[in-house]
């Protein structure tokens, strides 16, 4: 018997039993579908550390308050930042940044609930964040709190339309702004508009835009970019010491936490591999109970069947004949199985995308890589009925009812 | 019709169920000779070994010792494999309920045993030809697209001695032919039965209604697993010899 004939009758033979057949590949369906999206995830996730890293540049080390300690809030300082650009060593440069929300208007536009960032003049630097038209400001306007104003891409965009903003005169809060620069465009990265963002001296910030006297040099994060990969635990050190004999504290217990790019990653990475790891469980336990599935319907078809295939036997199909009819009817319907179930993960997958808080990037080798785990089970779970069919006294077989 | 050459020969046939103390002798030493182009008629009563002589015959069943030639062939030791190739090429097979695939429609019930021919590797469109031909062979060529479920009895088997005479056999092993029948279908199969005689077929009926194993030249009658009788005058001498079958 030739494999299309072989196919045609197992395809039939499927169409006989639709609800029966759907009922069958459900296991199939799910376990393929959870291999798409499992392998989706995975790639989302790369991407989102990719973005991290674009998001914060390279060899970056982060330092924060330590938050939800009472009396301990806010307790970096302007002068911190100072001390480590001055102290220390292979350290490309230092970034302190503080935000606050105000309106910002020209003559033509106003916008309302824009974030304003005070940072220092490492700020490009240090973020792998270039300036698109003009330049940054220096080191020496922010000591001097010079009113000069860095505009986001889209901010320039969204106040100036197609005009050069240089030089031109921006209100921030209640304060008129020199426009400096325009930083190039960057987009949403890691969902932080860096676009519709306006960059100033984090001294003018203080004197201008604080909420409040007392915390008037507090900062909230400080920046520090070492100059290599290598020289990345030596600069964590020398912070610490520098900052635990700033604050006076035990060194067992910080008032600040350093972290690392790695760290955050490391994270994220954690999170992701949990909920990959959940999909890849998912996706096996439904592959093997897809395959059990298969097992059953084939057992089934196999006891109901038997008339026929003793009647095929006398007619002279050989045992392998009989095999063959029956693997590729398992086969056939974990592959409609798996069909469905790669339509069902491409479509979970994105709409998982669009709706979660993960990245997901749908694989294009995962598609024949779960229609592979597909035929694997339906051989696999198929080869035992189809034995049993193919062993079957052909004298016995016809004589079934 | 009928040549010296025989196309069945059995020698000493045994054929034993069961282990050691519970041996029952299916066969007890069969001796069995059938010429090419003869119709013959195997009567009996239940349990007397005619079945297992019909599926030793048919090559579904291997004798437990003896010889057993089909068409020239030893096959009384052959594998599954091989029997079933003697099967699709030398034998054709008509059941008592007829035995059609439900699904298919009657050209392709009579194509099934093409699919498994391993000598010939015809075509779809060969086959459906071929399978054509012999449902208008039995008179059936305006039921071609038709389904089991939308044909009399006796259309139903028409298309299995189509189906049986597909691979052009060595012989047809028709069992209880008209058992399913009523009289006037029945009458229908035989003259088509006859019909395939009068065209050179050997004929191995197994039945046990005496008129119909009158129409056969020749009536073996098995009786506790031995012929008891073989004769060319009908099946009065089996009933004489071997009483009433009951079965």
């Amino acid at each position: 018997m030739t494999l299309s004939e072989t196919l045609r009758v197992a395809w039939e033979g499927l169409k006989l039993n639709r609800v029966r057949s759907f009922l069958t590949t459900l296991g199939v369906i799910i376990g393929v579908a959870s291999v798409i999206m499992m392998l989706a995830v995975s790639a989302g996730a790369e991407a989102a550390i990719a973005d991290q890293i674009n998001a914060l540049g390279a060899n970056l080390i982060i330092v924060n308050p330590v938050r939800g300690v009472p009396g301990a809030a806010q307790t970096l300082t302007y002068d911190d930042a100072v001390a480590i650009k001055e102290a220390v060593r292979n350290s490309e440069g230092v970034s302190a940044e503080f935000q606050v929300v105000q309106d910002t208007s020209t003559a033509r536009a106003k916008l309302t609930g824009i974030t304003v960032l005070g940072v220092t003049a490492d700020f490009p630097i240090v973020r792998d964040y270039a300036v698109g038209e003009g330049r940054f400001f220096t080191d020496d306007e922010n000591e001097r709190k010079l009113k000069v104003v860095v505009l986001g891409y889209g901010i320039a965009q969204d106040l100036f339309g197609g005009d050069s903003p240089i030089g031109q005169t921006v209100t921030v809060g209640s304060t008129k702004l020199t426009v400096v620069g325009v930083m190039a465009e960057k987009g949403v990265v890691a969902d932080v508009d860096y676009d519709g963002r306006l960059y100033i001296p984090l001294q003018l910030l203080y004197q201008k835009y604080s909420p409040s006297r007392i915390a008037a040099d507090r900062v909230r994060t400080i920046y520090i970019k070492a100059e290599s990969q290598e020289a990345m635990t030596s600069v964590i050190n020398q912070i610490k010491a520098l900052l635990v004999q700033r604050h006076d504290v035990d060194p067992a217990k910080p008032d600040f936490t350093i972290q690392t790019q790695q760290d955050i990653i490391t994270t994220q990475q954690a999170t992701t591999e949990a909920f990959r790891d959940l999909l890849a469980w998912v996706a096996a336990i439904s592959l093997l109970v897809g395959g059990i599935g298969i097992m059953n319907i084939m057992l089934v078809s196999v006891t109901e069947r038997t008339r026929e295939i003793g009647l095929r036997q006398a007619l002279g199909a050989r045992p392998r004949d009989v095999l063959l009819q029956f693997l590729i009817e398992a086969v056939t319907l974990s592959l409609v199985g798996g069909l469905a179930g790669v339509i069902l993960g491409v479509g979970g997958a994105e709409l998982f995308g669009r709706l979660g808080e993960m990245q997901t990037q749908v694989v294009p080798a995962s598609v024949p890589l779960a229609f592979g785990a597909a035929a694997a089970v339906g051989i696999f779970f198929g080869y035992y009925p189809a034995t049993k069919a193919a062993q079957l006294d052909p004298i016995v077989a016809l004589r079934h009812e | 019709m009928e040549s010296n050459e025989n196309v069945i020969e059995i020698r000493g046939m045994t054929r034993v169920y069961g282990m050691e103390d519970a041996m029952v002798y299916a066969l007890a030493g069969v001796d069995l000779q059938v010429k090419r182009g003869e119709f013959v008629a195997i009567m009996g009563p239940s349990g007397s070994g005619k079945s297992t002589l019909m599926n030793i015959l048919g090559c579904l069943d291997r004798p437990t010792d003896g010889e057993y030639h089909l068409d020239g062939e030893d096959v009384s030791q052959l594998d599954r494999n091989d029997l079933a190739i003697v099967r699709n090429l030398k034998i054709g097979f008509v059941f008592q309920s007829y035995n059609l695939l439900p699904r298919l429609s009657a050209v392709k019930n009579v194509m099934l045993p093409l699919l498994y021919n391993v000598e010939e590797r015809l075509t779809e469109d060969e086959r459906y030809e071929r399978a054509v031909a012999a449902l208008e062979a039995v008179g059936l060529g305006e039921r071609l697209h038709h389904r089991p479920n939308q044909m009399s009895g006796g259309q139903q088997q028409r298309v299995a001695i189509a189906r049986a005479l597909i691979n052009k056999p060595a012989i047809i092993l028709a069992d209880e032919p008209t058992g399913n029948l009523d009289t006037k279908s029945s009458v229908e199969i035989m003259d088509l039965l006859h019909t395939l005689h009068a065209g050179g077929a050997t004929i191995v009926m197994v039945t046990h209604e005496p008129d119909i194993a009158s129409h056969a030249q020749r009536v073996v009658c098995v009786r506790d697993g031995k012929i008891i009788s073989d004769g060319r005058d009908g099946a009065g001498h089996c009933l004489e010899r071997g009483g009433r079958d009951d079965a």
